[in-house]
């Protein structure tokens, strides 16, 4: 039943560890709208056409591809 | 998933939800779901009312009270709801289709009696849940599959009709600008008496394709180009004809319907004794 | 206390002791009367009076509020009626019940406002689009309007369904003495014992006489139109839709026995009039000019219940009958039921009458 509650979300690290990025890859529908949007280019489609985090490392946790995505299924962590 | 978000979700095998690919209406779930987090909101003190449409599925994902009734009769349910229980957190969460053009008596009179509800009016210019026909705010010119060779009509000013019907608050937002809606959600949701909220919102599958608009995308890029905040303009005269302003654009005091009512049930009852 | 009170007074007192706090309505004559009895008591008891811009808020309204858990009812007429359907329908869907007042007046259209009717009989039964039983009660007096209004909000919350209460211009117009009892038996829904994580709107224990929750209880339900799961939640699944409709359709016919009220007299008679509501009072009338000069028996029943059909206590009431007149105020509507329930041997004959004026007892002897 719960199959996404049971399935791990993808997670990207920045290489100090501080950024991390979730992506809940079953919600997620690919319409690329946290790709456009995010202003350093950090996210970019699978071979499934759905998002992954390309450059972990440039992610400045402005949050806003969690903000605007649809479908709840990027999630961004900052290591305070 | 964060925490936040998951108390207030009803996570189970519904998900994902049913909207398109790229649909505002599920950025707007998201930021809702925010506004309450930050407000503090007790879960077990909100009830969300919905008619019918694309925007009306929302309160079915949300884990409150919700109340999904019929097409158009969001806000008198909503009035029932709010009269009997004066202390629940009423939001109703409509389409432009739902609120302005079936259920649009309904919206005014709430507005005129001033009841305490929050109306979030979802305008994505079109009826997407019956597949893309002409609603009242579809602009002039526009192409729907009922108005194939564009629309002859002129739309609705959401805006002039809540402020001449008697809501104190009224904003308008849009999915691009997230933390805007955040704010102007924020402001509505504390507001006590009839407020609304216009979210623009991009119908990608729909209203996009037949108008030639690009993506979800390109859509979300164009109320980044086309908007101005309404606290950017200094002159009322020197905004663009073609441009969409957001922002607060009402926020006045008037007394609300409940507390009057209960005001009058002592008073009766004072003079009886 | 003897009191001199209109039929639609005494509807709206009874409400109010049966524990109706909440009314929304819309001003119609033959109506409107409840709406300001309402208006006047309603907040010095701590209830809700709300007049709403038309008839299709007022019934939404009133499905809010008793979703909210105040006992709620609407008051209207023929034109009001017609715009509540959507919203009957929608509290047969999502099991909200509550109670509706039809009082009857002319139609089609704004036909005549101020005369009785009693042609919405079958619009209660068949006015809403899809498949659902329905409970229909309707007075001949207005003591009776006091006790079937009483019956009729225990019924709805009993079975969570919306109940219809039709009376007619006459009845809802006409001054009685009436004696009316200080306090009535009200049906409280059961208390809860289920927590929020077990309790399911729509489960199978809470068909009827169940425990219910609220909005505003902290038991966060789904309350949906749409054909829905236990949950609430909507679905697309043939047995699941299917159980559905069979559970509406069970909460009436497992009940029926209990919500089926004749009155009868005089049954072993050859000939028997079968009448309801205001054509009831004249059929009884005849009954009696008839046994004077006749010096024999003339059967009478009068259906207080008149959805669910009261098919088999009819059949077996009339088990010796040759003829039975059925006196109504319209074309021919309840005879066409009546027909379908009854022996075929049994000549069956309609008095009725549609212009605005009520049938005299002439008429009717006239056919025996």
């Amino acid at each position: 039943m719960k199959k996404f509650l049971k399935e791990e979300p993808q997670i990207y690290f920045s290489n100090d560890n501080k950024k991390i990025i979730k992506v809940i890859k079953y919600f997620c529908k690919g319409c690329g709208i946290c790709i456009h949007f995010c202003p350093k280019k950090v996210l970019d489609w699978d071979k499934d056409f759905k998002v992954f985090a390309k450059n972990p490392n440039d992610c400045i946790a402005c949050y806003l591809c969690e903000l605007m995505c649809p479908d709840f299924a990027i999630f961004v962590e900052k290591e305070k | 998933m964060k925490e936040e978000i998951k108390n207030y979700l009803r996570l189970d095998e519904r998900f994902p939800h049913i909207l398109c690919p790229g649909c505002g209406i599920g950025t707007i779930a998201n930021i809702l779901i925010r506004t309450f987090n930050e407000l503090n909101l007790d879960k077990n003190n909100i009830c969300l009312v919905s008619g019918i449409g694309c925007s009306s599925r929302i309160p079915g994902y949300i884990d409150c009270d919700t109340f999904h009734t019929l097409h158009g009769r969001a806000i008198p349910c909503a009035i029932g709801v709010k009269l009997a229980r004066p202390y629940l957190k009423v939001i109703i969460i409509g389409g432009d289709g739902d609120i302005l053009a079936i259920g649009l008596s309904h919206f005014i009179h709430a507005a005129r009696r001033n009841i305490d509800l929050t109306v979030i009016i979802v305008n994505n210019y079109n009826y997407g849940m019956t597949g893309g026909q002409v609603s009242p705010t579809t602009p002039k010119g526009k192409f729907t599959y009922t108005t194939p060779y564009g629309n002859l009509e002129e739309e609705f000013n959401i805006y002039e009709i809540s402020k001449s019907a008697g809501a104190i608050f009224f904003a308008r937002s849009t999915t691009y600008h997230v933390t805007h809606l955040k704010k102007v959600l924020k402001k509505a949701l504390t507001k006590k008496g009839f407020s609304v909220v216009e979210i623009l919102s991009q119908c990608p599958t729909l209203y996009g394709r037949l108008n030639r608009l690009g993506d979800a995308v390109k859509m979300l890029e164009e109320f980044k180009n086309r908007t101005i905040d309404i606290s950017l303009i200094k002159e009322p005269g020197e905004i663009p004809s073609d441009k969409i302003i957001i922002g607060i654009l009402l926020d006045r005091e008037r007394e609300e319907y409940c507390e009057k009512y209960e005001r009058l049930r002592k008073a009766i009852n004072e003079k009886r004794d | 206390m003897r009191q001199l009170l209109s039929g639609n007074e005494a509807t709206a007192i009874g409400a109010i002791k049966a524990g109706i706090r909440f009314f929304a309505g819309y001003p119609i004559t033959p109506s409107t009367e409840i709406a300001e009895y309402m208006a006047r008591e309603l907040p010095k008891i701590g209830g809700v009076f709300i007049q709403m811009e038309d008839e299709i808020a007022s019934i939404n309204a009133v499905i809010g509020a008793s979703a909210s858990g105040m006992k709620a009812m609407t008051a209207t007429s023929g034109p009001g009626f017609s715009l509540m359907q959507e919203g009957i329908g929608y509290a047969c869907m999502a099991e909200i019940p509550c109670l509706i007042v039809n009082v009857q007046r002319g139609g089609p259209a704004t036909g005549l406002p101020t005369k009785p009717s009693q042609s919405d009989v079958m619009q209660t039964r068949w006015g809403t689009h899809g498949d659902h039983p329905i409970v229909v009660f309707y007075p001949y007096n207005v003591l009776e309007s006091f006790y079937l209004t009483v019956k009729a909000i225990n019924t709805a919350y009993f079975l969570r369904v919306p109940v219809i209460l039709l009376t007619d211009e006459i009845i809802a117009h006409m001054r009685e003495a009436v004696e009316l009892p200080e306090e009535v038996e009200i049906y409280q829904p059961k208390r809860k014992k289920k927590s929020p994580e077990e309790f399911l709107y729509y489960s199978e224990e809470t068909i009827y006489d169940s425990e219910v929750a609220y909005f505003g209880e902290g038991y966060r339900i789904h309350i949906s139109g749409l054909t829905h799961r236990e949950d609430g939640f909507p679905t697309n699944k043939p047995e699941v839709i299917k159980r559905k409709l069979d559970r509406l359709k069970r909460k009436i016919e497992d009940n029926k026995e209990k919500l089926w009220d004749l009155e009868y007299q005089d049954i072993g008679a050859e000939v028997c009039l079968i009448s309801y509501g205001i054509s009831a009072r004249t059929a009884l009338e005849a009954k009696y000019i008839f046994e004077k000069e006749e010096k024999r028996a003339l059967g009478y029943i009068r259906l207080k219940t008149i959805w669910p059909f009261p098919d088999k206590p009819l059949r077996a009431l009339l088990k010796s009958a040759k003829k039975v007149i059925v006196v109504e105020m319209n074309q021919g509507q309840l005879i066409n039921e009546i027909e379908r329930a009854i022996s075929p041997e049994i000549e069956i004959i309609g008095v009725q009458r549609y212009d605005g004026e009520i049938i005299t007892p002439e008429e009717i002897l006239a056919v025996i």
